[in-house]
């Protein structure tokens, strides 16, 4: 749980950080597609340095961002090795009965790794720099749209910001039953397989049961003050849009021209 | 001649519609604009069952409620939830906002309130309960005692004519309990806020100007503290009370009626 | 059976993950004597919890070592003898009803026991015994723990504990949220645990009332560290080092203070119930 990177908020005020949250995740995902129009070093070394640049410019350490891809691993590396023995073409390197690793195959197996990484990356420095509950807003802002579709998206907000606000709680919680059981002689993590299941019902119960006790308690808090789904609400969190967002959408831009000019199809560097 | 505020008419209460027992039998009670009163009683008695029905939070079987001269039902209790506001026992599980001042904002975005007029009145709030340097902070980093001002906060940022406490105090530590009480105290004063105050703790009860104890359903008593207390053997009276009494059972010049802290110093300087 | 609490020199911290937090008990050297009721008083944060925690192991000391009686939690301590020693140091977290979690009252009384080695048979009539200690009557047993009043569930709680046969009894708020009359059954029931059994018990608690009324010596802690251990007369005497520890004193001690004050006029000694306040006020010839 401690080792996931991905998904921490590592407060800061880097140019990164201060970026409204919609603009983090456009650019995010707008990266997520873009990558495909990679198909040579050149294309793969143009991405690499953007992805390196906005690392940087998080202002966080290289060696979190690295702890952040560990846990990712083996299966960025299951899947290189698939495209290695998968894929043919090119000068063949190795021919050992059923497998074959060619120039085509290591070639792309480089390009898939790297795409993988940069991925992560790339979504890393999103998850880093935004607070959980801007993130949130964030979503809810892009997605406002489908209220015409009758989407319920403010209500998925609010319950999205709640269960977030009520993190550390359960964390605590959990603890804290766990400390409990564990003064009443429970051993976790002992034993076969059926008998660590069986010790977490003691713990699962109780916050299931604290949990409901608690969404009844809010309920009444809520209706208390005045809370009616379905009617217009205003917010008080606001976001909003600024210089650097529009030219952090420009980068993006850029950075598609210059694929597009890099790629390797009949284009002028080759 | 103050005008009463809350009209409570022959209010009948059954959890269980088909048992015979009634947590409330018709009650009756008014409360003046700007009273703070003090309802007391053992678990059972009734007393949170009526914080609930003067919110609207429950559905009397009989008998009326009239807030501000409107009566209390269910098309009129959305707009009357603005002149009449209640702070719950667990300062968790009413915090709904990710931080002090979201919290706040919300029944104010309930209401689809302009963000200017929203930021002037939460500044407002937070400043009645002093806690204007901590509105960015998220609730794990507040005390039991900070998430109740929180909340009260809450409510008065509606501008409402009456705040319930329903055993508000009961979570936190004796000093929190005291400054808190301290701080109403002072608001009643500066807000000319009606209070009503649901509690077992005579301490809180007797810093109120009127005392509603209820039994089995009944109200038993009602009147001024010294009237309440004189002569009741079955709650623990508050403290100075208590010293005027152990004064008298042995053989001291106590004067015989009921006195509070001050008037308790003030007798002992002579 | 000596059942003494030694801090030696413990040191302590939590680690979550790659982060360590700061420490959050230093170098506490403490010992508390078999028998006797320790309240642990501080400010929030101060490391009571910690301290607790610490003595059954669920705080493992970073530095130092802690013994409870003859048994030793080091450093390095391995789990089986930890489980021995959580039968011995019996603990009451705060809001201990949160941890009911079996479909009768028996099977959660009965769990303690049963995690210890107790055979199903001697544990059932444990959990009888315990449950009259309590003051609940035989019924309970069969009904769902979560069907019970706050109150009620509280006891079932703590009989729970007890039903273990701890030698120490170790308390956290015991009285949080209930009105006076629970909170005061739910005390007198603790006191009479540690009289009539010799009982060595340890509560935190942030009621000064309860202090003087219960206890017979006071750790202050502060800091993570331990600044006074004392009894209880000695502890509420210096009211000013109290202040620096953002510490309450009981409702008597402050009237005093507010009286002496207020009118210049000292009482000739330090009141901390109202039976002294009476006594001082009529030696003084004020009342």
């Amino acid at each position: 749980m401690n080792k996931l990177i991905l998904g921490r908020y590592f407060p800061g005020d880097s140019w990164i950080h201060q970026l409204d949250p919609r603009s983090k995740l456009l650019a995010c995902i707008y990266f997520i597609f873009v990558l495909f129009l990679a198909n040579n070093w050149q294309t793969y070394a143009l991405l690499w340095i953007f992805t390196l640049v906005v690392m940087y410019l998080s202002g966080v350490s290289f060696k979190t961002y690295l702890r952040g891809v560990r846990p990712l691993i083996w299966l960025i590396l299951f899947t290189v090795f698939l495209q290695v023995l998968f894929t043919s073409g090119g000068t063949i390197y190795v021919d050992w009965g059923p497998i074959t690793i060619s120039e085509f195959g290591i070639t792309n197996g480089i390009y898939i790794f790297c795409r993988f990484v940069m991925i992560v990356f790339v979504s890393t420095v999103v998850t880093l720099t935004t607070k959980p509950i801007d993130l949130t807003d964030g979503i809810n802002s892009l997605l406002r749209p489908l209220r015409a579709l009758k989407v319920p998206v403010d209500e998925f907000a609010l319950m999205l910001s709640i269960s977030l606000r009520f993190i550390p709680n359960l964390l605590d919680e959990t603890q804290k039953v766990m400390d409990a059981q564990a003064a009443r002689g429970t051993e976790f993590g002992e034993g076969s397989l059926v008998k660590q299941m069986k010790t977490l019902v003691p713990i699962f119960l109780p916050l299931f049961v604290s949990s409901l006790n608690r969404a009844e308690e809010l309920a009444n808090a809520m209706e208390v003050r005045g809370y009616q789904s379905g009617e217009k609400r205003s917010t008080f969190r606001r976001l909003t849009w600024q210089k650097r967002d529009t030219l952090c959408l420009l980068f993006m831009l850029a950075l598609t021209a210059g694929l597009a000019f890099l790629r390797a199809d009949g284009s002028i560097l080759h | 001649m103050p005008a009463p505020i809350i009209k409570v008419k022959d209010l009948t209460f059954r959890y269980d519609k088909r048992s015979e027992k009634e947590t409330l039998a018709n009650v009756s009670f008014t409360i003046d604009k700007g009273e703070w009163v003090a309802i007391v009683g053992h678990n059972g008695s009734g007393k949170s069952t009526l914080a609930r029905l003067l919110v609207g939070l429950l559905v009397p079987q009989s008998g009326l409620i009239t807030i501000a001269g409107r009566e209390l039902n269910d098309e009129s209790k959305w707009d009357l939830r603005r002149r009449i506001g209640m702070v719950f026992q667990n300062p968790d599980n009413q915090f709904i906002g990710t931080t002090v001042q979201d919290d706040v904002a919300f029944c104010l975005e309930n209401l689809n309130m302009s963000f200017d007029e929203m930021k002037a009145r939460v500044d407002e709030a937070l400043e009645m309960v002093d806690m204007s340097s901590f509105r960015e902070h998220d609730p794990s980093r507040l005390s039991g005692g900070q998430k109740q001002r929180v909340a009260i906060a809450g409510i008065l940022a509606l501008k409402p004519d009456v705040l319930i406490l329903d055993e508000a105090l009961v979570m936190l530590d004796p000093r929190s309990r005291r400054e808190l009480l301290a701080s109403l105290q002072q608001l009643r004063t500066t807000q000319n806020i009606t209070i009503i105050s649901i509690t077992h703790d005579m301490n809180e009860a007797a810093a109120a100007d009127r005392i509603l104890m209820l039994r089995e359903g009944h109200i038993e008593k009602c009147g001024p503290p010294q009237h309440v207390f004189q002569g009741e053997i079955e709650w623990e009276p508050p403290f100075a009370e208590r010293l005027r009494r152990t004064l008298l059972k042995r053989n001291r010049s106590v004067p015989n009626r009921y006195m509070t802290e001050e008037e308790m110093v003030q007798w002992l300087w002579k | 059976m000596a059942m003494e609490v030694i801090f030696d020199n413990v040191s302590a911290d939590y680690q979550l993950g790659p982060i360590r937090s700061p420490l959050v008990l230093h170098s506490v050297d403490v010992t508390i004597k078999s028998g006797s009721y320790t309240a642990v008083v501080g400010y929030t944060g101060a490391g009571k919890s910690s301290f607790l925690k610490a003595m059954n192991g669920l705080l493992l000391p970073k530095e130092g070592q802690i013994s409870i009686g003859t048994s030793v939690i080091k450093p390095d301590k391995n789990k089986k003898a930890l489980k021995s020693i959580r039968k011995r140091v019996g603990m009451v977290f705060q809001f201990p009803e949160s941890q009911l979690f079996a479909e009768t009252v028996e099977k959660d009384i009965c769990f303690g026991p049963i995690n210890f080695g107790v055979p199903k048979t001697e544990a059932k009539e444990i959990a009888k015994q315990v449950l009259e200690q309590v003051g609940l009557q035989q019924d309970i047993l069969k009904k769902s723990p979560f069907s019970l009043s706050g109150g009620q569930k509280r006891r079932v709680a703590i009989a729970g504990i007890l039903a273990i046969k701890p030698d120490i009894l170790v308390l956290d708020e015991p009285g949080a949220g209930l009105d006076p009359n629970g909170r005061k059954e739910i005390m007198d029931l603790i006191s009479s645990w540690h009289r009539d059994r010799g009982m060595t018990t340890v509560l935190v608690t942030h009621d000064m009332e309860d202090v003087v009324t219960y206890a017979d010596r006071v750790i202050v802690m502060e800091k993570g560290q331990v600044v006074l251990h004392d009894d209880v007369e000695k502890v509420f005497s210096n009211h000013e080092q109290l202040e620096k520890w953002h510490l309450d004193v009981p409702d008597a001690r402050r009237f005093q203070l507010n009286f002496e004050k207020k009118t210049g006029i000292l009482l000739p000694k330090v009141c901390l119930t109202i039976d002294d306040l009476a006594d001082a006020f009529i030696e003084v010839g004020l009342a």
